[in-house]
């Protein structure tokens, strides 16, 4: 089926999310959406499946003009997505999501759900899926999870597929995987629209590409483009795509951990036996697919776990089990991975924003009262230090971009006398720019001699700051390897298996 | 990227190695339970001259007449005893073994415990069994009402503390409306009807306007306990013709109602309890096995994913909601067309809050939710019986069990318990 969008426009009060845009996809075709987060692209999709209504535009559909009031509509006339975050009920089972909103029922009004086991088997035949149409979601991988969402599309014939940034959770070999079967699904006749920021999955899959950027297409490009030009479209400049950094100057063993096992609220095992060390002076990456155990292996190093066993000890000195005020204390900076719900009070000023840890004591507190002079003073040094643009110190951090949101975070961080850095997710969801500034910092706070410890899910972010690379899986340490490992044995330690030359590095 | 891989390998499996955590809680409460069992049958036993506790197992009407049961007080209080303090032993060795521990062995312990009670409660005199049970199904039938409403309302994400107000509105109008009438089927309507509505201003103020739940439900809880309060000593107490409805006899069932224990405990009771035979079925039907029930679930849990499969989320909530407003209502009508026969000032008594207790307790299951609600029922019922036949335990102190039991229930011994994941959240796209 054709697809084609002409002259679409999506405002949000004074912000035009999407300005006057026109795209077609021909049938058979995969056709990739780039940009940068923020720039329009999901916007785009909703409107498309009719979650969100446009102010201008229309959309057609083998040259026909479809009205799309909701999901509804836009599932009947064929349009199917798969959604970044999967809009799957965790507790019902494959059969039950895969049906749910087109339910057959049988006499009185019962369900018939061997009717959707049946159509659940078949599909997944049809692509080599091997889904149990009886597992619960929750008990199934992301990847599989993705694979049900794909059903669900299909299920309801649906002859346009949109695919939003659908490579986010999932390991590269997953990814390579994912890759396949929207070739084979284009290869019978879906129209596919790849929607990621991601250059590399571009280049491999796509037929035609796409460039948004702030909401308008900047042009269009095809998969033999190189990846600066695809950059320099997407930014709007000539991009930096490398981090400059020198060789790392090791001063000895500052962190180390030993036998590190965390046990979560519901009794998961979630980091299993983990032993590594960081010197003062390098950058340990820790990579691996969302949801291995990194998220609680930082907070376990802050000391925000509470069933935490084996030992933690930052040079020479003991960390595990004690409070997050005492590590703080001891001089560990910590940048959360979800800066709006764990690193920043949004509804705070950037300025009491950054000295949210300091408020124990002098200088920012004496005898019980907050010191605003000498806060206001800090917060400009650290407005214009750190870049942070904004309206002045006053200025609510939610109301700040993303960007300049992780620069307060990194500010506050940064700018006490530490002696062990962690940072999860460091550039999640911002812009090229910010991601460069980011990346700077990290390295500079690695040249002034502070072990850094980066976790992160993008294979991109690890390879460029690492100097040694800890890939986790279900909890584990699969191996630690050194900074220029290739990227596909790093794909295949994500999956779990075993580097060959995992032990030269340690 | 530049290759793409030739095999479908199976993607990885999910992440779930659960630790081994000892879970001391049922040991320690089972060790709790046997040393009181201990000093109250042992060291404080009863009936050491030789007494008798007797446990009546047929009425005096049955057609087949089970014989009495006399048991030694002060013996069999000391076998019970040792029994549970070998049990929580047996608890204590499989926790450190780390083995479950069987829920068979809990309603043993409990079972053996609560006989324990009895006989020793009951020294000297007789327990009459079949009227603790038929007790305990009458006064349960609100609670079991109220929290199949609950349970309607909160599979859908809407927290309804309001199951108070539900059945205050339900017994008051079912109350007005069959003396009005002359015809309590139509005060069962109205119940219904007074019902809907409470739940249809919790819906309109948690799915249009937003406000927390949790709140309006307080809210309309004290607004129904005031306005009704204000309409009896008003209306009701000066023209007592509104206030005396003909109350449901109890029916008989043919056949059925002459097994022996069972037979008078489920089917010599009033048309309401009837109906909530029905009413239990029918919500689990209509949760697990329809269309409509999926729906509700999926809204309950991810409304946003129902949302993208074209389900109006807010319309199936509403839905929902009222009724289990409808059922909430029904079941006030019991205090006034089941029971008492008039009604009177917040005479539900916090019963919707017991309610609410069992939703939790059951798990936000319609089943477990009206298992929970029975064994409030009984801790009610066994103080009255034990007040009857002159029990050592204060009067006082009986009346805290029900409360005592749901507090118990709620933290202890219910293990995790999830709500729906959208439960008190309200869906803005």
């Amino acid at each position: 089926m054709k697809l084609e969008l002409r002259g679409i426009t999506k405002r949000f009060g004074a912000l035009v999310a999407n300005n006057n845009i026109s795209l077609t996809v021909e049938s058979g075709e995969i056709h990739a959406l780039l940009g940068e987060n923020g720039a329009g692209k999901s916007t785009l999709m909703n409107v498309l499946y009719g979650l969100y209504i446009a102010e201008e535009g229309e959309i057609l559909l083998d040259d026909v003009v479809q009205k799309f009031a909701g999901p509804g509509d836009a599932m009947n006339a064929g349009i199917g997505m798969v959604h970044q975050h999967f809009m799957l009920v965790p507790v019902f089972t494959v059969a039950e999501n895969v049906v749910l909103g087109h339910e057959q029922t049988t006499f009185g009004g019962r369900l018939d759900l061997s009717s959707a086991r049946a159509k659940v088997r078949e599909i997944s035949d049809r692509f080599g899926f091997d889904i149990d149409p009886d597992a619960l979601i929750e008990d199934l991988p992301v990847g599989v999870q993705q694979r049900v969402e794909i059903i669900k599309a299909l299920s309801q014939d649906a002859k346009v597929l949109v695919f939003d940034e659908p490579t986010a959770v999932l390991t590269p070999q997953e990814t390579d995987e994912l890759m396949i079967i929207m070739r084979q699904l284009a290869e019978s006749g879906t129209s596919i629209v790849f929607i990621t920021h991601k250059l590399r999955e571009v280049r491999a899959v796509a037929d035609r590409i796409t460039v948004i950027r702030l909401g308008t297409v900047v042009g269009e490009a095809s998969p033999t483009a190189t990846n600066a030009e695809l950059a320099s479209l997407m930014v709007g400049r000539a991009v930096e795509l490398t981090v400059h950094k020198n060789a790392p100057e090791l001063r000895g063993t500052a962190l180390s951990v030993k036998n590190l096992t965390v046990i979560d609220a519901r009794n998961q095992i979630v980091v299993n036996n983990v032993s590594f060390d960081v010197q003062a002076g390098e950058v340990l990456a820790i990579a691996g697919v969302q949801g291995n155990g990194q998220t609680e292996l930082t907070e376990a190093l802050i000391g925000l776990q509470h069933h935490v066993t084996g030992s933690i000890e930052l040079d020479g000195k003991p960390l595990r089990g004690y409070s997050v005020r005492r590590i703080l204390d001891s001089g560990v900076g910590f940048v959360p991975e979800d800066r709006t719900e764990d690193g920043l009070i949004a509804d705070f000023s950037i300025a009491e924003n950054l000295m949210l840890d300091r408020s124990s004591g002098a200088p920012f507190v004496k005898g019980g009262n907050l010191q605003l002079g000498f806060r206001a003073k800090f917060a400009a040094e650290k407005i214009h230090e750190f870049d942070i643009r904004s309206q002045g110190s006053a200025m609510e951090a939610g109301r700040l971009s993303g960007g300049n949101q992780q620069k307060v975070v990194l500010a506050r961080e940064l700018s006490r006398e530490l002696r062990l850095f962690v940072a999860a997710q460091p550039t999640r969801g911002l812009d090229v720019g910010s991601i460069e500034f980011v990346h700077t910092r990290i390295i500079e706070t690695r040249d002034s001699g502070i072990p850094v410890i980066v976790v992160s899910t993008e294979l991109d972010e690890v390879v460029a700051l690492a100097d040694r690379i800890a890939v986790m899986y279900r909890g584990e340490i699969v191996g630690i390897v050194p900074g220029n490992t290739p990227r596909a044995t790093l794909g295949l330690m994500m999956a779990g298996e075993h580097a060959p030359e995992t032990e030269a590095a340690l | 990227m530049s290759t793409i891989a030739e095999s479908t390998a199976p993607v990885s499996a999910a992440i779930a190695t659960t630790a081994q955590i000892r879970s001391w809680k049922i040991p320690i409460t089972f060790g709790g339970f046997a040393v009181l069992s201990l000093i109250l049958f042992v060291v404080l036993g009863r009936g050491q001259r030789g007494e008798l506790s007797t446990f009546r197992l047929s009425e005096a009407r049955d057609l087949i007449q089970l014989p009495e049961m006399a048991l030694p007080t002060f013996a069999t209080g000391v076998i019970i005893a040792i029994v549970l303090v070998l049990l929580a032993a047996a608890s204590v060795w499989l926790v450190y073994r780390h083995r479950k521990i069987p829920i068979v062995l809990t309603i043993l312990f409990a079972l053996l415990f609560l006989v324990g009670f009895l006989a020793w409660a009951a020294s000297g005199s007789t327990i009459p069994v079949p009227g603790l049970l038929i007790g305990t199904v009458t006064l349960s039938a609100p609670l079991i009402f109220g929290a199949l409403g609950g349970v309607l309302s909160e599979r859908a994400g809407v927290v309804n503390v309001a199951i108070e107000a539900q059945l205050l509105a339900g017994a008051f109008s079912s109350a007005v409306v069959a003396s009005a009438t002359g015809n309590p089927y139509i005060g069962l309507l109205a119940a219904m009807v007074a019902g809907a509505l409470v739940s249809m201003v919790l819906a309109a103020f948690a799915l249009k306007y937003l406000v927390d739940q949790v709140i309006v439900g307080v809210v309309l809880n004290v607004l129904v306990i005031g306005l009704t309060s204000f309409l009896y000593s008003q209306v009701l107490a000066p023209s007592a013709n509104l206030n005396s409805p003909d109350v449901f006899p109890r029916l008989n069932i043919p056949l059925l109602s002459e097994i022996p224990i069972i037979g008078p405990v489920l089917f010599r009771q009033t048309i309401i309890v009837y109906i909530m035979y029905v009413a239990v079925a029918v919500v689990y039907f209509g949760l697990f096995r329809t269309k409509w029930g999926l729906r509700v679930r999926a809204v309950g849990e991810h409304p946003q994913a129902a949302d993208t499969v074209g389900i109006n989320v807010n319309r199936t909530r509403f839905v929902a909601v009222t009724l289990g407003g409808v059922i909430s209502g029904f079941g006030g009508a019991y205090f006034t067309l089941g029971a008492v026969g008039a009604f009177n000032k917040e005479m539900t008594n916090g019963m919707g809050f017991i309610a609410l207790a069992a939703v939790i307790f059951g798990q936000w299951h319609p089943i477990k939710a009206t298992l929970a609600a029975l064994l409030f029922g009984f801790a009610t019922n066994l103080q009255n019986v034990l007040g009857i036949i002159g029990s050592p335990v204060p009067s006082e102190f009986m009346l805290m069990l029900p409360y005592v039991v749901t507090i118990f229930a709620v933290a202890g011994f219910v293990g995790r318990s999830r709500a729906p994941a959208a439960d008190g959240k309200p869906y803005i796209k």
